[in-house]
């Protein structure tokens, strides 16, 4: 019997500082075992916990792909004891990963429709892991027509800024991103909120689906502008944060109802939540 | 060997038999309360309690286990890397238990047992564990088992059932596990006659000192959001000190924590009980908590026993009617009562 609640033993292969701020950086992780790699099967929208013997695990967001190949990415914010001892250290370092973990994005149904990502400041590292997967050569032909719009207060708080421009190049998916403000001349994307941006852009409802992370005040003012657009609840995709542990539905901390948030969810549908006690 | 039976006197003796197979727990008086503990003399068994104070989950859940063990020293190649505590998976029999206890295992298997994920110590420690309950003769005044679907004779949670009928007990074997673990003994006689009637006597007394308490199908067949909204909350909540008493004696709360502790440069990852009614249960790392509100804890564990659990799984409640959170509730807090005004879906007189 495998034992759900023990880590993979990984290594750090590299650690990147996304934001001016430098509270967030993307580690790169490196199985020790390659078995333990093939057994971290996962999808986009999926979570893991990340593990440091000595102070604890934390749930985070798969920011990686599984179309990228040899190595996981989560970008970690630094708040807590774990996050911020995480900042401390150092590429060639050993830490644990437990998962994958959650359910996912519908990729099944998502299958030859369009697809709106809206995604607001640190939320954005499982909506990076959906547009790597979408933009995958093999996958691209499996989507239509992908909008993104991706928003932070500032400049130097967006993330992946590399992959950002990349995709702006291609003529395969439609960037839309903007910053609450900025005093930079040379700016030359959108300034505003999320919800005004993904009015003005507009993108279709027709035939399609939006996929929307972000802090909970993007989220309440963005899905008025979606419902404006055509945007039923069942095609409006969103993913929770909650307090979890266990990771697996069996500690009971992340209970909505008859859902455990870490097993049953992240990822529910508008509808699925309209279902649910309004409690996180 | 069903119907057999063995004379009070014997007992000693049929324990000591069972010990030389098994490990054994049983209720042992400790001061005012009794608990399962460990037998290590046949003695110390006293069959004749009315109920534990503590339920016997931490046989199978305890209250603080290790989980792994790891290397903090620098140099050592196994350095951060966790591996799994040595643990005793070894043949035991619980000897004595209620049926609203052994019931309630059940209802947790439905959280530590499922098809798609399986708790690996909950798993390994039921399967070693065989359970020889006891009848329950004379219910407490806090008792609802047979409100929610179990019952002071009920065996379905049980390996084998004894019943004590006076001067002894006749013995129900059940599964497989019982009849081994019954044959372990030598004590047994042949049951006097009139044994069956005897208890049936017995389990009609029982069942008719609790009462049906509520309805339960009323508080399941209710709309999850139009209770999950009701008003009478607000008079449930009101007195409630967040103690978590009510949570760590149910026999079907199972929620934990998980936490690393260092001695030195050695450390373990142990789980330890959990409460909903502690605010730092659902407290996020960004400093935003869903149930900040007492009302909002309180809530969430009648609803999580009541609604969540029976839409969940299927099964019924939550709750064995073992009446533990009721009569230790420093501020009167009352399942029953919540029970009646989840039925009603308005504030009503007890």
């Amino acid at each position: 019997m495998n034992n759900p609640y023990l880590p993979y033993p990984v290594r750090i292969e590299s650690i990147v500082t996304e934001t001016e701020d430098r509270n967030l950086k993307t580690f790169k992780l490196v199985f020790l075992n390659p078995e333990d790699e093939a057994r971290f099967s996962y999808m986009p929208g999926q979570f893991a916990e990340l593990s440091v013997a000595g102070l604890g695990e934390i749930p985070i967001g798969i920011a990686s792909s599984p179309t990228e190949k040899g190595f996981i990415k989560f970008t970690v914010n630094k708040v807590g004891k774990v996050t911020s001892y995480l900042h401390n250290m150092n590429a060639g370092d050993i830490m644990g990963v437990r998962g994958p973990m959650g359910n996912w994005y519908p990729w099944d149904i998502l299958q030859g429709k369009n697809v709106v990502i809206i995604g607001g400041g640190f939320a954005f590292t499982t909506l990076r892991s959906s547009i790597v997967y979408m933009l995958d050569p093999a996958n691209r032909p499996r989507f239509g027509e992908i909008n993104v719009v991706y928003g932070a207060r500032f400049p130097g708080l967006l993330l992946y800024k590399d992959e950002l421009a990349a995709w702006e190049r291609r003529d395969d998916i439609k960037m839309h991103i903007t910053v609450d403000g900025t005093d930079d001349p040379n700016w030359k994307y959108n300034v505003g909120f999320v919800p005004a941006v993904t009015k003005q852009k507009a993108p279709s409802a027709e035939n399609a689906y939006a996929i929307i992370c972000g802090p909970p005040i993007m989220i309440k003012f963005t899905l008025p502008v979606l419902t404006e657009l055509g945007f039923p609840p069942d095609r409006i995709i969103s993913s929770l944060e909650m307090r979890m542990k266990c990771g697996i539905g069996i500690c009971g901390r992340c209970n909505l109802g008859t859902e455990y948030v870490c097993k049953d969810g992240p990822v529910f549908t508008l509808e699925k939540l309209s279902q649910l006690p309004n409690e996180y | 060997m069903s119907g057999a039976y063995i004379s009070k006197n014997k007992l000693p003796g049929a324990i000591t038999g069972l010990l030389g197979r098994y490990k054994v727990f049983g209720p042992v008086r400790r001061g005012r309360y009794h608990e399962f503990a460990e037998i290590r003399n046949a003695e110390d068994v006293d069959l004749a309690y009315r109920n534990t104070r503590l339920s016997p989950k931490g046989l199978f859940h305890p209250q603080g286990e290790r989980m792994f063990q790891f290397s903090l020293a620098a140099g050592d190649p196994d350095k951060g890397i966790l591996k799994e505590a040595p643990k005793d998976f070894s043949p035991r029999v619980i000897l004595g238990i209620r049926p609203c206890d052994a019931k309630a295992f059940h209802l947790d298997d439905a959280n530590f047992d499922t098809a798609a994920i399986k708790d690996p110590w909950w798993v390994k420690r039921r399967e070693a564990t065989t359970l020889i309950g006891l009848a329950c003769n004379h219910p407490c005044s806090t008792c609802f088992c047979t409100s929610v679907g179990t019952g002071p004779f009920d065996a379905s949670g049980l390996d084998a059932m004894l019943v004590d009928t006076g001067d002894g007990y006749v013995v129900e074997v059940l599964t497989e596990k019982g009849k081994a673990a019954v044959e372990a003994v030598s004590e047994w006689e042949t049951a006097p006659t009139g044994s069956a009637e005897a208890i049936a006597a017995l389990k009609k007394s029982a069942e008719e000192s609790i009462g049906k308490q509520f309805d339960i199908k009323a508080v399941i067949d209710q709309d999850m959001l139009e209770l999950f909204n009701g008003a009478f909350w607000e008079e449930v909540q009101f007195a409630c000190i967040n103690c978590g008493t009510c949570t760590f004696l149910c026999p079907t709360c199972w929620c934990f924590d998980i936490q690393d502790e260092v001695c030195g440069e050695q450390g373990d990852r142990l789980r330890m009980w959990d409460s909903c009614m502690f605010p730092l249960f659902t407290f996020h790392g960004s400093g935003h908590n869903p149930r900040s509100q007492k009302v909002q804890r309180v809530r969430q564990r009648f609803m999580h026993k009541l609604k969540y659990y029976p839409d969940k799984y299927h099964q019924g409640v939550a709750c064995v009617g073992c009446g533990r959170c009721v009569s230790a509730c420093p501020v009167n807090i009352d399942i029953r009562q919540v029970a009646r005004l989840m039925s009603a879906g308005c504030v009503c007189p007890a």
